[in-house]
């Protein structure tokens, strides 16, 4: 017999048969040819490099370069194991934005002995500006992107909760996009939730928020770095498909206690601003002083009921990978109800006997910066060298509170297409979620990430990763 | 002491300016020793475009110049009763937590200089003492004198220059405080000083927080804490966070301040 998988994969799961989500598409797979299906792979490239022309209209002469490889091999998730996914999402949502509003208001969390205070005064990401601000309709996280991988049939964890500006979700769209074009017979065959309806709900649940300065219809605006920013696509499509403007720090203005646009008839009030710029550029006035990118002001209109912002700022606090470790706590103290998703069990490499523990295991673990993103700056202890530990080990040990460890977690695989057919590689999850005082809405699926060398668990496009459609089937 | 203030702030541009902002805490509240009768804040060449109060409690009045100004003028006018309290201001209230007040900000980064400081302070009996001989150290370490070669000077870089003013002696101040475990804050304010009735600038001190008193101001340059001929407007962790007036604008014309300041006792 052979040796049992090490790794759950979700078409196959630990045998060589599919799994209920996967037997219709693996149905059709079987009645494909495989050189046909390269084609439509090469087909799809093209179409993604059409997308990456216009990117380049733009003044990018490199933009065909970020190209994010493509995979034509959906993730098929069940509705029944999306609701348990969506439910805990949900629920850790809700315990984000009660956390947000605690800490910037009584601290109630940390007076309850749940949260040391040290791990709010030690951290940048925690803005003293905020201290006493509610936002509008009380929602500091308008969009969250909660990164999930899956371990088993049922155990799914959180990586991270991205709850300052999660980006991504333009390829979302497109990928659904694309396998719609090359493949409308599936969709015929399959019955698949669709996704295409977040711009509309985004701009919906935008428009729930907007200032009680606001009278009438809410106007809504992107606020973009500008061209040179890596996201630049996805901020001008968003903003196209929300029939918003597009906007730079350079376009607004404080006009009449507002923050207001210039267009051809004069300056035009702005009542909700999706602001895709960092909180640190945000406002030159009160944060970073040599920004070029942000609104002189726009905190002190913020302040005063003017205009809402969307993340709100100071929201980083929560997505900080140190904070990621009182989770479970942060979720049942403001829920009452324990967390429906699992944590990866995470050794704060501050507390000098878990750093002991780190530094005997280093081979075993993966090793984060508590601020970083992106893959960057990371140690995964078992495909790192000797060298690359023993360089790690010395890094780590100058500062230790710069850093967290969690166990390698065998995350599950999805087969990808290669020259010899189907082949099992490495994902995690990027569900989107939208907050407004009307409810959370999590679009069905997400954006996939697929690490596509062999072996490899690290699924960031900076780190040579590619993307997957997602499929949530319907009832 | 009922002291009536008027301040006004004007600023020159050699150009027209075509946009600009200033954020001025420049609003005293009454409080607990300190009646503010009435206070009014007039701008010429511009417009408060809002108010909001901060995290500190300041109200701040955001301030935009009409379009193409070349002069803006800020005054505030106000009458203040005050009680002399020994400069106890009292227990902490809202939602600022107490461990901001000890984080070090750019400007109050302790140094090497500081540390040097910090060996020659003596603790005393209790809280207060030990506070009044860091005040006493800091301004025979370095005297005042309004020779001082540029504004917004860290703590560090003011122990290196061997003299300051009143807003290097409270950053001075404040670094050491938090250093020896006290949380602290800067107080920007008026200072009716009892010779005359123009005063130079508007004054700024420290206050630091005691266990059994609450906040307690320490006016360094002056070796006093703050009596009845004090006004208490803005406080913050520095002397960015409490600034009368700080601003940003579009385009290179340059600008020239001057200020004028009357204090008196009615």
């Amino acid at each position: 017999m052979a040796k049992k998988p090490d790794y759950f994969d979700e078409m196959y799961g630990r045998g060589s048969t599919p799994r209920a989500p996967f037997e219709d598409y693996a149905k059709w797979f079987d009645g494909e040819n495989n050189a046909r299906l390269l084609e439509k792979s090469a087909e799809a490239e093209a179409l993604f490099r059409l997308i990456g022309v216009t990117f380049n209209v733009y003044g990018d002469p490199d933009a065909a370069e970020r190209l994010i490889p493509f995979d034509l091999v959906p993730r098929i998730i069940a509705a029944r194991e999306w609701a348990k996914v969506s439910k805990g999402i949900e629920q850790r949502v809700r315990a984000l934005n009660a956390f947000l509003h605690d800490i910037y208001h009584r601290q109630e969390i940390v007076r309850a002995g749940r949260l040391p205070a040290e791990m709010l005064a030690r951290n940048d990401a925690f803005l003293p500006e905020m201290i006493g601000v509610t936002p509008p309709g009380d929602i500091y996280t308008h969009i969250v992107g909660t990164d999930l991988v899956r371990t088993d049939d049922n155990e799914f964890y959180v990586l991270e909760d991205n709850a300052r500006t999660p980006s991504g979700v333009s390829y979302m769209l497109e990928n659904r996009e694309t396998m719609l074009h090359m493949f409308p017979e599936l969709f015929s065959k399959i019955k698949v939730q669709p996704v295409s309806q977040y711009p509309q709900s985004l701009r919906r649940s935008l428009m729930a928020c907007a200032p009680n300065a606001c009278s009438g219809r809410p106007t809504l605006a992107v606020l973009t770095p500008g061209i040179h920013n890596s996201a630049y696509y996805e901020h001008a499509f968003l903003a196209d498909q929300m029939s918003a403007e597009l906007v730079e720090g350079h376009d607004l203005r404080v006009v009449d206690g507002r923050v207001a646009m210039r267009t051809t008839r004069g300056y035009k009030p702005i009542d909700v601003l999706y602001r895709r710029v960092d909180d640190d550029f945000l406002d030159p006035l009160t944060f970073n002083p040599d920004s070029m990118l942000g609104v002189p002001g726009i905190m002190d209109v913020y302040r005063a009921g003017g205009i809402t912002i969307a993340n709100a700022p100071g929201t980083g606090i929560a997505d900080d990978k140190a904070i990621y470790s009182y989770m479970p706590d942060i979720v049942e103290f403001y829920t009452g109800e324990k967390a429906i998703l699992n944590n990866v069990p995470t050794h704060r490499c501050s507390d000098p006997e878990a750093l002991k523990y780190v530094l005997d295991n280093l081979a075993d673990l993966v090793v984060k910066e508590v601020h970083g993103s992106g893959g960057y700056g990371m140690l995964v202890g078992p495909a790192a060298s000797k060298k690359e530990i023993a360089a790690f080990r010395i890094k780590l040990e100058a500062n230790p509170g710069n850093y967290i460890a969690q166990p390698t977690l065998a995350l599950s695989t999805v087969p990808i297409l290669t020259d010899a057919g189907l082949a099992p590689r490495h994902v995690d999850l990027r569900p989107f979620v939208l907050v407004s005082p009307q409810g959370i809405e999590i679009t069905p699926g997400g954006l996939t990430r697929v690490a596509l060398s062999e072996g490899s668990l690290v699924v960031n496009s900076s780190q040579g990763g590619g993307t997957k459609d997602t499929w949530v089937l319907e009832e | 002491m009922r002291l009536t203030v008027s301040h006004r702030t004007h600023y020159a541009y050699d150009a027209p300016v075509p946009y600009g902002l200033q954020q001025i805490r420049l609003r005293p509240k009454s409080r607990p020793g300190q009646l503010v009768e009435d206070w009014n804040i007039d701008v010429a060449g511009g417009q408060v475009e809002v108010s909001f109060e901060d995290e500190h409690a300041n109200t701040v009045d955001l301030v935009s110049f009409a379009p193409g100004q070349t002069e803006i003028e800020i005054t505030c006018r106000g009458t203040v009763e005050v009680e002399d309290k020994a400069g106890v201001v009292g227990h902490q209230g809202g939602y600022v937590p107490m461990w901001l007040f000890q984080r070090s900000t750019a400007l109050t980064k302790a140094g090497p200089l500081m540390q040097a400081l910090l060996d020659k302070v003596t603790r005393g009996a209790d809280d207060l003492d030990t506070l009044h001989a860091l005040s006493a150290q800091i301004l025979d370490h370095v005297p005042y004198s309004t020779d001082q070669a540029a504004a917004d000077l860290t703590a560090e870089d003011v122990l290196k220059a061997g003299h300051g003013v009143c807003q290097d002696h409270a950053h001075v101040f404040i670094t050491a405080a938090r250093a020896m475990g006290y949380p602290a804050r800067y107080v920007s304010g008026y200072l009716m000083m009892d010779d005359r009735v123009d005063q130079n600038a508007s004054h700024a001190w420290a206050e630091a927080h005691v266990p059994t008193l609450g906040w307690v101001g320490f006016d360094i340059s002056n070796g006093i804490s703050p009596d009845a001929r004090y006004v208490r407007v803005a406080t913050g962790l520095d002397y960015r966070g409490a600034a009368p007036i700080s601003g940003m604008r579009y385009g290179n014309a340059a600008e020239d301040m001057t200020v004028s300041l009357q204090v008196q006792q009615q």
